[in-house]
């Protein structure tokens, strides 16, 4: 029910913006403002603000902590220097992912885990279950807020940008904020954490500077064709407690090189004899309707696996999608057919990621997710 | 939200407009408004007989599909081929150049099941 969702401390704003609000991991949030597409362009050209103060932010601290987190995350805290983050999976004991996230180093033993809203529970109680050492951890959501803003002009708004994935303190028109050189939409872009009572301040801060820039809020729906454009996993459609990094193709994230984590076991099994599905990217041969989460997938009649992701990519104009399939049936530029409506309509097996830049000028590339 | 009142309505978000023994048929500008951005429609053929409520069209936003039904028992008789080429007319012109099909009525009387405009403004809550 819409009524039992949580507000974030930027809904008014939303509203007063003329948002379309709809339940996403137990919050109201903007799916669009004006238009999903436009909403996309925005970022790919200029710049776009979207509100993620859903999202879980989980503080861990103690003397243990670098140690403790290196057996309950997939990537190396070790390769972390203070205020550098990571892209890293806290996994079952089954291998299978509880969430994606990332872990910022923000102290010598102190880190911030920036976590997915429909899982910052269940994620702060796994956590809390598997504590060992001189090890704190607890959950700052309730008290912190945070925004997304991405696009190719992200310097022309804050000149004074942290290194790639590197998180910093900063000071924006009097409003004390961290910023971090991260995020999800394959743009150049930072995404910036705030007190709750600062959070309308910002947020308008940012508005008002970035009329010059052009600057547009961002609902949900373009946040979801950004990410899929880049391939960019999102938990709960291309990732589950049913499925590893392996799997997903996110094997870059997982250091299987440390001793001991939880998972680990799984995964060295699954990278020795090779998964039985594979997590790839595809896109519709003609134009059409567009793929979406569930279709089926077959290769020359045969079924072999099921569509997570799909839509059409507003940069592309055109169809595209992430599936499961099959893992012989994985390889790049396998002819493919998508099942729609009882039809099928022909796709190829890509490369990730889906869409990449024409521009040269395109220097900063992409945040690790 | 704009709700003409010469047009009939179904619970489902289609407007319907009499031509004759024929209705033209699109979706509403609150139900454009729900869905976003139009990016793909799936006509009916024509000719093809259709039951009341029964799903004869697809209208796909950048985030899902959606059913069009038949707001009477009827054939097609025309659609709306523009929209292939420009699914975003059901954004800009939801009761004009954005409409979807037109059917050949079995039964005018039919239409008595339908929504006037304020029965369909109070559903949507205007």
């Amino acid at each position: 029910m819409i009524q039992d969702q949580k507000k974030t401390t930027l809904y008014a704003e939303h509203v007063k913006l003329g948002a379309k609000m709809v339940p996403f991991g137990g919050w109201l949030m903007p799916v669009q403002y004006t238009s999903i597409i436009e909403e996309h362009q925005a970022v790919r050209k200029n710049i776009g603000i979207f509100d993620i103060s859903h999202m879980g932010q989980l503080i861990v601290e103690g003397k243990d902590a670098h140690n403790w987190l290196n057996t309950m995350l997939t990537n190396n805290v070790d390769k972390l220097e203070i205020d550098q983050g990571q892209y890293t999976f806290l996994l079952n004991d089954k291998g299978g992912v509880i969430d994606d996230l990332i872990a910022y180093r923000i102290g010598d033993a102190k880190f911030l885990l920036v976590v997915n809203a429909s899982r910052a529970d269940e994620d702060l109680d796994w956590l809390e279950k598997h504590l060992d050492g001189d090890v704190k951890i607890e959950s700052r959501s309730a008290n912190f807020g945070g925004v997304a803003i991405q696009g190719p002009r992200i310097a022309e708004l804050f000149p004074d940008l942290p290194a790639r994935n590197h998180i910093a303190d900063r000071d924006f028109e009097g409003i004390p904020i961290s910023i971090a050189r991260t995020g999800y939409t394959g743009e150049d872009g930072v995404e910036v954490f705030f007190h709750n009572s600062d959070a309308d301040e910002f947020w308008k801060a940012v508005l008002e500077k970035g009329k010059a820039v052009g600057l547009k809020p961002c609902g949900l729906g373009s946040r979801d064709t950004l990410r899929l454009e880049m391939c960019y996993p999102l938990n709960g459609s291309d990732l589950s407690p049913e499925r590893n990094p392996i799997e997903a193709g996110l094997g870059f994230f997982v250091d299987l090189t440390k001793s001991e984590f939880i998972g680990r076991d799984v995964l060295v099994k699954t990278k020795e004899n090779g998964p039985r599905e594979r997590l790839v990217p595809f896109k519709m041969k003609d134009k059409g309707p567009p793929p979406r989460p569930h279709y089926s997938v077959f290769e020359n009649g045969e079924r072999i696996g099921e569509v997570t992701s799909g839509t059409l990519s507003p940069s592309l104009n055109w169809g595209v999608g992430m599936a499961y399939v099959s893992a012989p049936h994985a390889k790049i530029g396998t002819e493919i057919d998508i099942e729609i409506r009882g039809q099928k309509f022909p796709a190829t097996i890509e490369k990730k990621p889906l869409y990449k830049k024409r521009s040269t000028a395109d220097t900063a590339a992409t945040t690790a997710l | 939200m704009n709700v003409p009142d010469d047009l009939l309505y179904t619970e489902s978000h289609e407007w319907i407009k009499r031509e004759g023994d024929k209705i033209r048929v699109g979706i509403t500008d609150h139900a454009q408004a729900e869905l976003t951005d139009v990016v793909f429609v799936e006509l009916p053929k024509v000719d093809r007989q259709a039951n009341a409520k029964e799903a004869i069209a697809v209208v796909e936003s950048v985030k899902a599909a959606s059913d069009i039904y038949a707001p009477v028992k009827g054939s097609v008789v025309e659609a709306n081929k523009t929209l292939e080429a420009d699914p975003g007319l059901i954004n800009r012109e939801p009761f004009g150049q954005g409409w979807l099909f037109v059917m050949k009525l079995d039964n005018p009387d039919d239409l008595k099941n339908l929504k006037d405009a304020a029965a369909y403004k109070k559903q949507i809550g205007g």
